[in-house]
């Protein structure tokens, strides 16, 4: 069923081309209001046009879409008094205070003078730039330019609002206190379409994701749907002794029932995780047989590796593959 | 980020509010307004902005007029009530070229991004924009009449002359800077808007009846000189100021900037949403 209320976002059948680029090609989305949705993709796999899309920035060439039931091209007006958008670099004027910011977008969102200042001065306070009201924004942290570019967003108290990569450029603490405003926001009983090239935030924040590849939705479903779709996290080892190695391989396909692969540096062992609980007895088995780890790691599933299971091809930018494949090392 | 304030508000649903799906006038007047002031107060943050109108009359004002008056006037004195109206025509429609130029750079902004995901008037930041200029063009009209003044300059038309005369230069300026908001919105770059305006502001400007007496230019030329609104709006200026005397070159000015309003306006605002 899907009523108006029901849904903040129904989309089918979107494409938007650019010359011969096919940017979205065919995007279908359902977003539950109230809830977080994430669009997961590398650059340039139409994420930012799909969100254009819907924002009524982009007109799209095919298919429709819908905001709280308002159709975004015959009723963009209506869907505009819906949203809050938050694109990837910020749509704030750089030569005007903060506090002069807001109370521009609030007087032009029909605010009188006064209540401008008042709503201005609340979000400052909101997201922690009381301090920074007066200074221009040129001299802004990247994490100062994000909070005051969401907390423009948020002047009209919209019950959608789009998210363009919030936390791209941030460092983690900024990273860490940006997940806690958007929850808070759904709290509130807001509704947020995000989108992200980080497997990690999309798992942390999302209630479901879309993995887009190409201007294609490749997989759709909650995190744990879309991890098992994917595979389970590697066990990484490195002993002390190289030549430990045969062992620690044979102890891992006894006690793990997987093949260990042997990486080519030296001491170098890894396994696929499918039941945490044998990691307890293989590592228990490794020191009955007297083989001493040097270092430990549990690696996730990378967003490279979701795409090569979903696509058959990788993320094409190497860089991407690097901030993904961050994993979390347990030295011993 | 406080968590207390925001935890204590909560959002109406989407699907429950009563919205419109256009703009009506009055509130398509209440955005160009703030829009304008918008652009006052980007002025205000950065005021070397304003240096198009407020040095360059006091400059060219004194150079033209050392420089040129003995030659054509045989005195500075006699020069003044022909040069002032012809620098203030060339300064205020330099000030309109900036207009583009600025449009421009703003569009080319983030800040252009969220205008257009707000549901206000399409055509309130190109409205404000030119709106926001009229006050540049009143500091320079200002400013030239004051550096006329303070050189000598005593204008028979009076101070009811001088005032109808700046309201005409700023009018014509208005409309000319539709002209360069046009290639504003259509051109790729901020300096090819600027570029292209100068190649139109030039020829404009010089050829005309601003800084010599047109007999003195040869005749294929006069043909353009007179045909060029430029030449009926200092004519008018000089009129005014001089006499205060209203002549067919003030309707003429008014005329030809309604034409340019006419043609300009709707191809700005239509070439603007196609792209906003």
């Amino acid at each position: 069923m899907s009523t108006s209320s029901e849904w903040a976002v129904e989309a089918h059948g979107l494409v938007k081309t650019f010359g011969s680029n096919r940017a979205v090609d065919g995007v279908d989305l359902s977003v539950r209001t109230g809830t977080i949705y994430g669009v997961l993709g590398p650059n340039g796999a139409g994420k930012t046009t799909t969100i254009s899309m819907l924002a009524t920035l982009l007109r799209p060439d095919a298919g429709t879409a819908t905001v709280f039931g308002h159709d975004v091209i015959k009723e963009a007006q209506i869907v505009r008094q819906l949203i809050g958008v938050t694109a990837q670099f910020a749509s704030v004027d750089e030569r005007l205070s903060a506090s002069e910011n807001l109370v521009i977008f609030g007087r032009l969102l029909g605010l009188g003078r006064a209540e401008a200042k008042r709503k201005s001065a609340e979000l400052l306070e909101e997201f922690s730039l009381t301090e920074a009201a007066t200074r221009p924004i040129s001299k802004f942290s990247g994490g100062m330019r994000r909070r005051l570019d969401l907390a423009a967003s948020l002047i009209a108290q919209p019950p959608l609002i789009f998210l363009d990569e919030p936390t791209t450029g941030l460092d983690p603490r900024t990273r860490a206190q940006m997940y806690d405003t958007i929850r808070r926001l759904v709290a509130t009983g807001s509704t947020v379409l995000l989108t992200t090239q980080y497997l990690d935030e999309a798992d942390q924040l999302a209630d479901r994701i879309a993995v887009i590849d190409s201007g294609r939705v490749v997989a759709e479903g909650t995190s744990n749907e879309l991890k098992a779709s994917v595979g389970s996290s590697t066990l990484q080892l490195k002993l002390i002794d190289p030549a430990d190695v045969e062992d620690a391989r044979r102890a891992i396909t006894s006690v793990l029932g997987v093949e260990a692969t042997i990486a080519a540096e030296p001491g170098r062992v890894a396994a696929r995780m499918t039941n945490l609980d044998n990691v307890t007895d293989l590592l228990i088995t490794l020191r009955e047989a007297g083989i001493r780890l040097a270092e430990m790691s549990v690696q996730k599933p990378t967003l490279d590796e979701v795409f090569l299971t979903l696509t058959g091809h990788g993320v094409d930018e190497t860089k991407e593959a690097d901030d993904a494949s961050k994993s979390e090392k347990v030295s011993a | 980020m406080s968590a207390t304030s925001m935890t204590t508000r909560t959002i109406d649903p989407g699907a429950t509010r009563s919205l419109h799906n256009y703009v009506n006038f009055e509130q398509t007047v209440r955005n160009s307004f703030t829009m304008a002031y918008r652009g006052l107060l980007k002025v205000k943050r950065t005021p070397e902005q304003l240096i198009d109108v407020t040095l360059q009359p006091i400059i060219f004002t004194l150079m033209f007029t050392y420089i040129f008056g003995g030659a054509i006037s045989g005195d500075i004195a006699g020069y003044l009530p022909i040069i002032i109206p012809g620098i203030l025509a060339q300064t205020i429609i330099t000030a309109s070229v900036v207009t583009g130029v600025q449009l421009r750079e703003d569009m080319d902004k983030g800040v252009f991004d969220r205008f257009k995901s707000m549901p206000i008037a399409r055509i309130a930041p190109l409205a404000g924009a030119l709106l926001a200029d009229t006050v540049r063009y009143l500091i320079a009209t200002t400013i030239t009449f004051i550096t006329g003044f303070l050189m000598g300059w005593r204008p028979d038309g009076g101070l009811g002359g001088v005032v109808l005369a700046g309201l005409l230069v700023i009018f014509c300026a208005w409309a000319l800077s539709w002209i360069f908001a046009f290639l504003g919105v259509i051109a790729r770059s901020a300096s090819s808007v600027q570029g292209i305006s100068f190649l139109i502001l030039f020829p404009l400007t010089f050829l005309s009846n601003a800084f010599v007496p047109v007999k003195t230019m040869p005749e294929w030329l006069q043909g353009f000189v007179n045909a060029n609104p430029v030449s009926h709006l200092i004519t008018a200026v000089r009129d005014l100021t001089g006499s205060g005397a209203i002549t067919g070159d003030l309707w003429l000015a008014l005329l030809g900037s309604a034409v340019v309003v006419a043609i300009f306006a709707p191809l700005t605002v239509r070439a603007y949403m196609r792209k906003a």
